[in-house]
């Protein structure tokens, strides 16, 4: 059973894509028509008439304004991101901290995976770092086998397997490490608990989790979904990694993330260039995305087909029909985001989202226009960066000697290093790996202040000086 | 704060190299050590403030040339605000959190003839300094904005102060009387920089609209 559990990791590896539209023509139109609507724009023109005779001309301004209307977008969005992936980072490191320090089973030595055969109990240093830097680059190769497998199923259109393997993983998570989550919590708190109750608990959890990650559910109960399973697997690898392998793992597998994700052959970059060529999403059980997906498989429905067909249809209708979708997006402006608002009002006219006109629509047939990109404005991160961060952040705690500060420390390094990552992002809008950043300035402060600070923190303390 | 923690990490660097190169067994040498890191320490921290101002400055220029009405949505004052309070917060953690994870279990405070008011004090001294950091972020980033360099000697200064009159613990009434009266000082000194004054702060207190 660990080996299956040990599947999910490596491919649910760092990289951190942000769905801007993802046609450039449609981009540019949607610009050009938009600068009609924005008056900063229009005092830039010089001369209004530009927009009517002078075409050159024309292109060109709208190309200078498209970049600078997109930086300003992705600064005002960017802060937003941040925020929005900000909450469940800490979410699923509060909840792996939380429980290495309360429930002692998940610090207690109990074997090893046997991903990492050899042990760390030797007699000398350097056996000891021998075995580890072993046991690292037998977990490293498995990983990299399994993402290049996993990126050749889906190049070759192997679904079927791929969702099979999701499947199987995501109930041996659900159900199997949340019933000895449950038991091991219940065990610290002395708690006494019959099995029925159990069973009709992690039933239910398993169940619904199952639904949400794998199929439609609410937003925020998937996003919660997500976060729970991640600290359950940053949990096992905690408990199992022997001390100097996790590091070295811990290492080593950003400048894994580096390669796969920028690299041209990178099997990530391929990855997430297929998904996009296809017109796809990538599996909703391995990104945690901070806003609506609706769609599991579109590889099912020819999304060329369905824009044609929506296109014949009436115009009023058809701006409408994605209303039901975007509703539960985000709070603001009754569920539109503005540029999705200015895009509708260029196409059909302005139309006002009342809650009459939304209950009008809602009477509608839905034909389901699912083409057109719900997840407009959101940032994805993959699960694999959650493990990570959630167990650099608990091995700190677990093994410190300088303990919450510690802690403390590293959480504020991984969280620095997710803005900056946010920030390239922001600039570079392509794919990124979220893990080398973050990773190297929690493993640099993690040994800095276990070592350096930690002493002097203690002598702070002990004299009562401040500082 | 990631700031505070950089500058935390260096002096503890400086500190560690010192202690590791002296004798270990020399109490008064040690002691005198550790001073002395407390006090590079605060310079460290006072340069790491102003190395922070320097990019807020930057992000605030690009921020202004994006926007489209030419000021920027956030201003400076309230950067000077927020690095205040996460400088605060991130020293208030690293010195109380500890102690206060040590304070869930069971024990004696003073056993060993040590003072009882360890906790009590150490929490006031925490308190007064996070906000003592906040008012120096605001008193520190304006004297940055209009080149007045006495106001960024005068909260360096009062840092150092701070930071010597905890020397005198546990003679708590060493530490804890001037540091309040810093802190009420300095208060002011920020509330009046920031806008503020005797007639604004009467009709908040009585509730005019």
């Amino acid at each position: 059973m660990t080996e299956l559990s040990a599947h999910l990791p490596q491919f649910q590896h760092g990289q951190l894509t942000e769905n801007f539209p993802d046609n450039h023509l449609s981009n540019t139109n949607d610009n050009s028509e938009r600068r009609r609507h924005d008056n900063s724009e229009r005092r830039r023109n010089d001369n209004p008439e530009s927009e009517t005779n002078g075409q050159p001309q024309n292109i060109q301004q709208v190309v200078e304004q498209d970049e600078e209307e997109d930086e300003e977008l992705t600064l005002k969005y960017g802060a937003k991101h941040v925020i929005m992936l900000f909450v469940p980072v800490t979410l699923c490191m509060v909840v792996v901290v939380a429980t290495i320090k309360s429930v002692s089973f998940y610090t207690r030595k109990d074997g090893q995976l046997i991903y990492t055969p050899f042990t760390e109990e030797t007699e000398t240093v350097g056996q000891r770092a021998l075995n580890s830097i072993l046991n690292a680059a037998i977990m490293i190769s498995v990983i990299i086998v399994m993402t290049i497998l996993l990126v050749v199923l889906y190049k070759y259109r192997c679904y079927k397997v791929i969702h099979g393997w999701l499947i199987i993983s995501s109930l041996l998570l659900l159900f199997f490490f949340s019933f000895i989550y449950l038991g091991e919590v219940f065990k610290t708190y002395n708690v006494a608990m019959d099995y029925i109750t159990v069973a009709l608990i992690i039933w239910n959890f398993g169940v619904v989790g199952m639904i949400c990650i794998h199929w439609k559910g609410p937003l925020r109960l998937q996003q919660a979904y997500l976060i729970m399973i991640s600290a359950l697997m940053a949990l096992v690898f905690i408990k199992y990694l022997p001390e100097w392998t996790a590091w070295l793992i811990l290492a080593v597998i950003s400048v894994y993330d580096l390669i796969a994700v920028l690299c041209p052959k990178g099997p990530l970059r391929m990855l997430v260039e297929t998904a996009q060529e296809r017109n796809e999403t990538l599996f909703p059980a391995l990104i945690y995305s901070s806003t609506m997906i609706w769609l599991v498989n579109m590889a099912e429905e020819d999304p060329e087909a369905q824009r044609k067909a929506s296109k014949s249809s009436t115009y009023p209708k058809q701006a409408p029909a994605n209303q039901p979708q975007n509703e539960d997006a985000e709070a603001d402006d009754g569920g539109f985001s503005q540029e999705w608002q200015q895009q509708r009002d260029n196409r059909i006219g302005p139309i006002e989202s009342t809650p009459e006109s939304r209950a009008a629509v809602q009477a509608l047939p839905s034909n389901s226009q699912t083409s057109e990109d719900p997840e407009e404005r959101g940032v994805k991160l993959g699960l694999g960066d959650f493990i990570f961060y959630s167990v650099l952040v608990g091995k700190a705690s677990a093994t410190a000697s300088g303990d919450w500060n510690t802690t403390l420390a590293c959480f504020v390094a991984i969280l620095i290093g997710l803005c900056l990552t946010l920030l390239l992002l922001a600039i570079f809008k392509k794919a990124l790996p979220a893990l080398p950043i973050s990773i190297t300035f929690g493993l640099v402060f993690y040994f800095a202040t276990d070592n350096l600070v930690q002493p002097f923190m203690d002598q702070l303390a002990f004299h009562q000086f401040y500082i | 704060a990631f700031f505070w923690l950089v500058s935390l990490l260096l002096s503890s660097l400086i500190w560690f190299i010192a202690v590791k190169a002296s004798d270990p067994r020399d109490e008064p040498l040690q002691k005198g050590l550790l001073i002395f890191g407390v006090m590079f320490s605060v310079l460290l921290q006072e340069a790491f403030r102003f190395l922070y101002y320097k990019l807020l400055r930057k992000a605030i220029e690009g921020l202004v040339a994006l926007s489209e009405d030419g000021c920027s949505p956030i201003s400076i004052q309230q950067m000077a605000y927020v690095a205040g309070v996460g400088f605060g917060l991130m020293s208030g953690a690293f010195s109380m959190i500890n102690l206060l994870a040590d304070a869930l279990g069971p024990g004696t405070v003073g056993i060993h003839g040590d003072s009882q008011l360890y906790f009590l004090t150490s929490a006031f001294m925490t308190m007064v300094l996070i906000f003592l950091h906040t008012f120096w972020g605001i008193l520190f980033f304006h004297g940055c904005e209009h080149q007045r360099w006495w106001e960024i000697m005068a909260v360096v200064v009062m840092h150092l102060a701070v930071s010597g009159s905890t020397f005198c613990n546990p003679l708590y009434v060493g530490s804890l009387v001037p540091s309040y009266l810093l802190m009420a000082a300095a208060a002011a000194w920020a509330y009046l920089l920031s806008g503020g004054s005797a007639h604004n702060l009467r009709r908040f207190l009585l509730c005019k609209s």
